[in-house]
């Protein structure tokens, strides 16, 4: 699809040129909002601006219809410049039901666009909404005047333009989002044809249900028009095209990427990818994208638990392929036991770990980074694995390759951290030259005159013997290994050795790292430093801070197990060390372990990513010395404030001053 | 080197260099000669034959065996087993495993490898006890049993394998005792069956459960306590050949006497393609029913990992070998200029 293609749609109101919007669609989790979002994504991608999206939906497929519960939201930032974040502050929301208004109306900014579907707004889904009686929030003063609000009756509008489509009205009505879409269209000026394309190859080919399609386009277009011929929006709004790198581009989520990662690494091996995995929120689909590469030579093994999958994964490189499970944070709990079965055969293994909200079952469609522990020392025994941290959706690819890189060369469990929202966030992806990847290499032994299971090379790494290689006939096992035999061995001093040895060769694989420096100046007054998915938001930030003229520099590391060599050199050059994590100080704990540092954290476990806003207060306080002698702070509603931070166990709202 | 001058590999050649750590008179012993020896029969070769166990006395049997080992985690050798056989459908793969591996921790891999039907070899060793935690009772231990863990005694039903095994799906299930002749054959047939065959042993644990199975051992009573299944022959036993079992009129087991009560053609036939059949064998228990011996149940299903393997041709098929540039271009690719 090329960018000369869009077809312009001519529109005799002005026009206000933007640099950059947030918007979000908000409604039932069956108002198919998740879909809208997605094709407003493709759409603004295609036409060259920067993305940057934020799925936000509820643990449970269908929870109450017009419960606050049940409230499913996409947001996405569009932009003529780059951007990292989804965005803080909405510009726009569209809100399909009181519900969807009152979960997300606090987000927006004021003055900021309010699309509310005015048909939604009786008595009983105010009432499941949770309003008091008798108060509608769109007739509500403080609301009309702090916020544009246009009341469109979308639902009866929807239902109208598709009274001859041949639908019955349970059927049309579920076309509302693409009117709501529409709107949204022509409000920010976009065309259609993406979105056509979309409908006419899902609903009219792989469906076949060209009714149905030809609803859906009718319910688009005539949202496009009622925008366009309704007296309601004074002005509609341009972000042109960034700067982006001209090339072949696609949008890409998270969990895409890893599975396009996985299969190009095991290409790379010359291997088969076997992903071995149990359905979880929210990792199933790098399931479902694998499942769908048959012709790739993938191999999806559907375990019957998490157990089963990661000794299946394990199972699948002794035999000599590239053996990899998926899991998020409950299901990696009970890999625990198999992931320190392949730390002691040594044997190659990669784990994909998409964090969500814990403990237990947690926050499961929510994202965390509080895995970080688990995957450290989740483990009985001395137990090291290699930790990896992807840091954007299309970063999970390169991770992914170099995951299974290290797992398939050093023989060791390589665990790869992302997270809800680098899973389903997506992102415009410049797609690389397929000629630009080294092979890996990966050797196997077959000389059984030379072949001891447990001698080491300068690495320290075992061979990789396959079974089906006549002579190297031998014996794995969980018991302790005799050094260089590899028998059974309980002696002392064969078992400090080898606990040694496992040690070390984790800490040799950081030999191949370049060493690593922060972005803005090498030294100076603070240093955030960061992991994983909260990259966009702390990079941000500090561009932020440095505009400001102020002397802070920024250090997101993706190697967490082993660390660069050179990191405590890079943290001593900065008198002040601050690590936002969504959770309550894991890498910080990691961090002053280490390196005796006096790292301070801001410590967000809300379910949803930082604001920019946020970091932007913490590294305010933090240069102005206002941290004391706290550990950590954390936000509330946007705000890190001193005197926010005391609980009251006893208060329901924990009694921080609001 | 050609066809002709291959070398033949006897029991010995099966062996291990590391030493035996069972107890002396374990009936573990016998199982592992009886495996070397149809090893060496049916002409496995070493280097393609791969044993997975989990944990437990019977789960160190990969040690002994000169082919390639997996001494894996608890309960967990079928899905390791399952992940081998993924990676590479060549290999034989053999599992073993006890009553506690199998059926306590690992109960719920055990149901579904045999419904997958992985082309593998499980033998399950039954010896009704807990014996490496030394004496705890087991899924398999009768009610009543009086164990470190139950001194009063126990007060969990007991399981049938074979009975849990059919329920899975599986498409080959037989049992023997570990001393017995009939072991060699039984195990030859599991290792000639295309898919999961499933193999419970009763083996004698002679430290924490001896003689748990005496009654279709000693040599006195054996014959009048089991029956040796043949297909498409009558369910005869007796050392006199001279009892049988026949089904009443309401579907139910009846041991009769041949000639008194009954004619040779009034007995059930085996028939090894009857699942319901071998459920109904199954569930025949010592001392009420003399026990049924050999294979229970063989039919010819797909494998898992053979209709794996079909798929990825079928897609190659259909939509062409994937390569990596085609995979980095797929998705709705857009070009900025």
């Amino acid at each position: 699809m090329g960018t000369g293609t869009q077809q312009k749609v001519s529109s005799t109101k002005p026009t206000s040129e933007i640099k950059s919007a947030v918007i979000r669609f908000a409604g039932d989790s069956g108002d198919g909002m998740q879909l809208a979002g997605a094709q407003f994504t493709s759409t603004s991608a295609v036409l060259g601006n920067d993305i940057a999206t934020l799925p936000d939906y509820p643990a449970e497929i269908r929870a109450p219809i017009g419960t606050v519960a049940g409230v499913s939201g996409f947001q996405i930032n569009f932009s003529s410049e780059s951007i990292f974040t989804p965005g803080d502050k909405v510009h726009a929301l569209i809100a399909m039901n009181p519900a969807a208004f009152k979960a997300h109306i606090e987000d927006v900014e004021v003055g900021g666009i309010v699309i509310a579907n005015e048909s939604e707004f009786g008595k009983v889904n105010l009432k499941k909404a949770g309003y008091p009686e008798g108060f509608n929030p769109l007739d509500d003063e403080e609301i009309n005047r702090k916020f544009q609000l246009f009341k469109v009756p979308i639902s009866r509008l929807n239902t109208e333009a598709l009274k001859d489509s041949g639908l019955g009205s349970k059927d049309a009505n579920r076309c509302k989002n693409m009117f709501a879409l529409g709107i949204v269209y022509w409000l920010y000026d976009r065309p259609l044809d993406t979105t056509v394309g979309h409908i006419d190859s899902y609903f009219g080919k792989k469906k076949n249900l060209p009714k149905v399609a030809a609803a859906n386009i009718a319910s688009l277009k005539s949202g496009f028009f009622f925008g366009e011929t309704a007296e309601l929006f004074p002005v509609r709004y341009h972000v042109a095209k960034a700067p982006i790198k001209a090339g072949k581009y696609r949008k890409i989520t998270g969990n895409e990427a890893v599975a396009m990662g996985l299969v190009t690494a095991a290409k790379l091996a010359g291997k088969d990818v076997c992903y071995c995995s149990y359905p979880i929120t929210p990792a199933s689909n790098v399931l479902h994208a694998l499942a769908g590469m048959r012709n790739y030579g993938v191999k999806t093994f559907q375990a019957e638990d998490e157990i089963a999958a990661v000794c299946a994964a394990i199972g699948a490189s002794y035999a000599g392929q590239l053996g990899v499970t998926g899991t998020s944070g409950p299901g990696l709990a009970l890999k625990s036991e198999g992931i320190g079965f392949a730390v002691m055969i040594e044997m190659p293994l990669v784990i994909v770990n998409v964090q969500r909200g814990g403990p237990a079952t947690g926050l499961p469609t929510k994202t965390e980074q509080s895995d970080l522990l688990q995957a450290m020392y989740g483990r009985n025994g001395e137990c090291p694995v290699v930790i990896i941290a992807a840091q954007s959706p299309g970063d999970c690819f390169d991770s992914a390759i170099e995951a299974s890189k290290i797992a398939m060369q050093h023989r060791v469990p390589v665990i790869l951290m992302t997270d809800g929202y680098l899973a389903n966030g997506s992102e415009p992806w410049r797609i690389p030259d397929h000629n630009s990847f080294e092979k890996i290499v990966v050797e196997h032994p077959t000389d059984p005159e030379t072949f001891q299971p447990y001698s080491r090379d300068d690495k320290l790494v075992r061979p990789w013997a396959r079974p089906g290689t006549p002579g190297l006939e031998h014996r794995l096992g969980g018991l302790e290994k005799q050094h260089l035999s590899g028998n059974v061995n309980y002696e002392p001093e064969n078992h400090q050795l080898m606990m040694e040895v496992r040690k070390q060769k984790i800490e040799r694989i950081a030999d191949d790292f370049k060493p690593i420096e922060p972005y803005g100046d090498p030294e100076g007054e603070l240093l955030v430093l960061g992991w994983g998915g909260t990259y966009g938001a702390i990079f941000t930030a500090v561009a932020n801070a440095r505009r400001a003229g102020k002397s802070v520099s920024g250090l997101h590391i993706r190697h967490i197990n082993p660390m660069h060599k050179n990191l405590g050199d890079v943290l001593k050059r900065f008198k002040r060390l601050l690590i936002p994590e969504l959770n309550l100080g894991q890498l910080r704990m990691i961090i002053r372990g280490k390196y005796l540092a006096d790292a301070r954290g801001l410590n967000k476990v809300q379910g949803r990513p930082f604001l920019v806003e946020e970091i932007d207060q913490a590294i305010d306080l933090m240069l102005q010395g206002k941290y004391g002698d706290r550990e950590y702070l954390r936000p509330h509603h946007g705000l890190v404030r001193l005197e926010d931070q005391d609980y009251d166990f006893n208060s329901p709202d924990g009694g921080y001053t609001a | 080197m050609t066809a002709s001058s291959l070398p033949v590999l006897t029991a010995k050649d099966f062996a291990s260099d590391q030493d035996i750590r069972w107890c002396p008179g374990c009936g573990d012993y016998a199982i592992l000669n009886q495996v070397k020896k149809i090893l060496a029969k049916i002409k496995a070769k070493r280097e393609n034959t791969v044993f997975v166990a989990g944990i437990g006395c019977s789960s160190r049997f990969p040690y002994y065996m000169g082919t390639y080992g997996l001494h894996s985690i608890h309960g967990r050798a079928p899905a390791f087993a399952t992940g081998i056989k993924i990676a590479n459908p060549d290999l034989d793969v053999w599992v073993v495993t006890g009553d506690g591996d199998g059926l306590s921790i690992g109960g719920n891999h055990l149901m579904h490898i045999l419904r997958r039907n992985v082309n593998v070899n499980i033998l399950l060793f039954n010896n009704r006890i807990y014996g490496l935690t030394k004496g705890q009772y087991s899924p398999t231990s009768e009610t009543g049993k009086k164990s470190p863990s139950t001194p009063m005694g126990s007060i969990d039903l007991p399981l049938t394998p074979l009975s849990i095994a059919l329920a899975a799906e599986a498409s080959f299930v037989a049992r023997c005792v570990d001393v017995d002749k009939n072991l060699g054959e039984v195990l030859e047939r599991a290792a000639a069956h295309r898919g999961s065959s499933f193999v419970e042993i009763y083996q004698d644990c002679n430290v924490f459960n001896h003689f748990a199975f005496k009654h279709a051992t000693a040599k006195d009573t054996k014959e009048d306590c089991i029956i040796r299944l043949e297909h498409g022959k009558p369910l005869i036993y007796g050392k006199e050949r001279n009892k049988g079992i026949r089904l009443t009129g309401d579907y139910k087991l009846e041991a009769v006497e041949i000639g008194k009560d009954c004619q040779e053609d009034d007995l059930i036939f085996h028939d090894e393609g009857d699942e319901k059949l071998a459920f109904t064998l199954s569930r025949m228990q010592h001392p009420e029913f003399p026990e049924p011996m050999g294979v229970y149940y063989d039919v010819k299903d797909d494998c898992y990992e053979d209709l794996l393997t079909q798929q990825i041709k079928d897609a190659v098929e259909q939509r062409g070998e994937g390569t990596i540039e085609k995979l980095l271009n797929s998705g709705d690719v857009f070009t900025i200029d």
